[in-house]
């Protein structure tokens, strides 16, 4: 069994819901960003996100733009991902660790030489935002190849067919994007969330995560009762960036976004499901 | 990746996948795909229905004022000394540029939707124009993105479009250009999908994109056939067009593909020499990749992060291209080639003095590569140049760069 699905196996048993703190590579440092998945850990996270820094982050709204743009300001790229997943693993064998990014850095890496790397490197999943089920047989084979997942998006805007044509692809969870919009956004409806679940649910046995405008307890409790798992990024990268700017160090600066995710942590817990 | 490079049947593609060849598809967040599907489908019915193409035709003879005229500028090709040069003049349709071909073909497929808003990115803001100006005529409220870079130096098409009624968005995000633009466009259409249609300017972006800008931009490439049958009694022995995204260029050449005779030049933006990695020319300089829904040639480092382009021209300043130009490359039928600023530059001034005619720093490109090709060819042989736009919007660029101050 992958990490992913015993980690979403094990929580169900303890009647818990996955926590997924979303961080981008490189921001605020390179070398600032494995400890800062300890930390998560530490503070409750259950599945890491990784962004894969990117030029053209289309999907994502100012504040995780922002991250990108410091995160290659800092040299970050997909291969120091690759290291950082290696890295963190000498010390967290456990933790399920997802890329999340674009198209283009992997494709061109190479799928096959990026499939190695990442297995070697002890990465558990990859997410591009822009490769759809239509485009993803190339990268598919050779993630299957090396045993990783691919974590696919279902948005509001998806019909039940091409639900089925996702889930055809996809293992691991699915990641259900709350809403019409960018990373961010602040727009969430719960009734409507809770609705969409139900429909990919009558279709996929698959665990669903649900990301995109989640950004405090008080709406991570509301998604925790409906869903298996929670996506937190953006709030967590505000914390940060507006405690760098407000003249804290890092490390402060981290402390603020991990004091946020327990925070987060305790409103997950509290839901009723 | 393996290229097929036998498959020169120019009518099967983009394939039922938006494919030409490895390039085009669709790579976008899974959001959009719904959207993309449903353009597909209508528009795949609106071309074949006699209804609507006539409504595009009508549009096109008496609101852009087509056909535009072949031009042969014989004072040039005699100053030149060798091919005569033809110019097919898009400068002269409303708004200025080939762009308006494309924008009243899309308008009307969001009137069919029944959408109620436009947005589209622009670069020099002659797509950015041509869409705030069908946006007044029917009546949709209009959004344009466009970098802050090219917001302070295509300052009069802003202000066109504030006249004509769009609300300009200067985005502040990467290297604030046309790619930048782009992004930000992409990330309003997933926020406002349900009522918004995107009007994207050049034959890039996903699937059915490329397909449907292409299909509006052939009118360049049939008039322009017909044009010279008639007025020179044979086809012409080349065709020249400045490639950014490639949508004048596509325009131009494809109702031209199956005549082998024709040989076909793309030209890219050389900015300051391709050799010093501050141009726009992804076809000659670069390698293939993903961006802005699309597999194609890219201008990107050794991580697959998007570089910075460079070009004098506000409109060739992106680092991808068009995947059918990205096809028509690998299989060898058109030539992609380079103009830096400098020979561009050159071409505006001479075709401004020699014929009376400004043409935009874009199409100065292909302009300066047409100047070369001619003299090496024979004084029977012809070239048709497309003057894509025309310069009054880039008089700002040139002025300083001559030093002067208004």
């Amino acid at each position: 069994m992958s990490r992913i699905a015993g980690c979403f196996e094990r929580l169900k048993e303890q009647g818990r819901k996955a926590l997924v703190p979303y961080i981008v590579v490189g921001d605020p440092s390179l070398e600032a960003t494995v400890p800062l998945m300890h930390e998560l850990v530490a503070n409750g996270a259950d599945i890491i996100e990784l962004g894969v820094p990117f030029s053209d982050p289309m999907s994502e709204g100012p504040v995780i733009q922002l991250a990108h743009e410091r995160a290659l300001a800092n040299g970050a790229s997909l291969r120091d991902a690759l290291d950082v997943v290696r890295t963190f693993r000498e010390r967290n064998n456990e933790t399920p660790v997802l890329l999340m990014g674009y198209a283009n850095p992997v494709e061109h890496m190479g799928y096959a030489a990026f499939a190695d790397a990442a297995a070697t490197a002890g990465l558990d999943a990859l997410l591009t935002v822009d490769i759809p089920p239509e485009e993803v047989a190339g990268v598919n084979a050779e993630l299957h190849r090396v045993g990783m997942d691919n974590i696919f998006l279902v948005a509001p805007t998806t019909p039940d067919a091409r639900i089925d044509r996702i889930v055809d692809q996809a293992s691991g969870f699915i990641y259900y994007v709350s809403l019409k919009g960018v990373t961010g956004a602040g727009h969430l409806d719960i009734d409507d969330v809770t609705a969409q679940l139900a429909r990919i649910r009558s279709r996929s046995k698959l665990p669903v995560a649900v990301g995109f405008g989640i950004r405090d307890a008080a709406s991570a409790r509301s998604i925790a009762a409906i869903a298996d798992g929670v996506v937190v990024g953006s709030a967590l990268i505000s914390a940060m960036a507006s405690s760098l700017e407000a003249g804290a160090d890092q490390q402060a600066a981290q402390a603020a976004a991990t004091t946020l995710l327990a925070e987060i942590r305790k409103g997950v817990d509290s839901a009723a499901s | 990746m393996n290229v097929d490079v036998t498959n020169k049947d120019y009518s099967t593609v983009p394939d039922a996948e938006g494919r030409f060849g490895i390039y085009g598809g669709k790579f976008v967040a899974e959001t959009l795909m719904s959207a993309l599907d449903e353009l597909e489908q209508l528009y795949c019915r609106l071309r074949a229905d006699e209804a609507f193409q006539r409504e595009l035709d009508e549009d096109l003879a008496h609101y852009v004022g087509r056909p535009s005229p072949l031009y042969e500028a014989t004072r040039w090709s005699r100053q030149v000394g060798g091919a005569r040069i033809l110019l097919k003049r898009e400068d002269l349709n409303h708004t200025g540029a080939h762009k308006v071909n494309n924008t009243v073909g899309q308008a009307l497929l969001a009137k069919h939707m029944g959408k109620k808003r436009v947005i589209a990115e622009t670069g020099a803001g002659q797509h950015g124009v041509a869409t705030a100006t069908i946006a007044a005529r029917l009546g949709l409220e209009c959004q344009v993105f466009m970098g802050e870079e090219d917001v302070r130096r295509q300052a009069l098409n802003v202000y066109r479009m504030k006249l004509l009624g769009a609300e300009v968005i200067p985005v502040k995000s990467g290297s604030r250009t046309l790619k930048d633009a782009m992004n930000e466009a992409m990330r309003d259409w997933v926020t406002n999908v349900d009522d918004t249609f995107y009007i994207i300017g050049t034959v890039a972006g996903p699937h059915p994109y490329p397909m449907l800008v292409r299909d509006f931009q052939c009118v360049i490439g049939r008039e322009a056939r017909a044009q010279a049958l008639q007025q020179t009694g044979k086809l012409p022995d080349a065709l020249v067009a400045c490639v950014g995204g490639g949508s004048n260029a596509i325009g131009l050449f494809h109702p031209f593909l199956e005549d082998e005779s024709v040989a076909m030049y793309g030209v890219e933006a050389g900015g300051h020499g391709v050799s010093t990695n501050q141009h726009a020319a992804p076809l000659t300089a670069g390698t293939p990749g993903v961006l802005h829904g699309n597999r194609t040639y890219l201008m990107q480092d050794a991580n697959g992060q998007i570089m910075h382009t460079h070009s004098v021209s506000a409109g060739l300043d992106y680092p991808g291209v068009g995947p059918e130009h990205s096809w028509l490359k690998d299989i060898g039928r058109v030539n992609y080639v380079v103009a830096n600023d400098d020979e561009a530059l050159q071409a505006f001034h001479t075709l401004t003095r020699v014929e009376g005619i400004m043409p935009a720093l874009e199409s100065s490109h292909a302009l300066a590569y047409a100047e070369k090709l001619a003299a090496e060819m024979a004084p029977e042989q012809t070239i048709v140049v497309n003057l894509s736009g025309r310069g009054d919007k880039d008089i700002h660029t040139v002025a300083q760069i001559d030093g002067i101050e208004f």
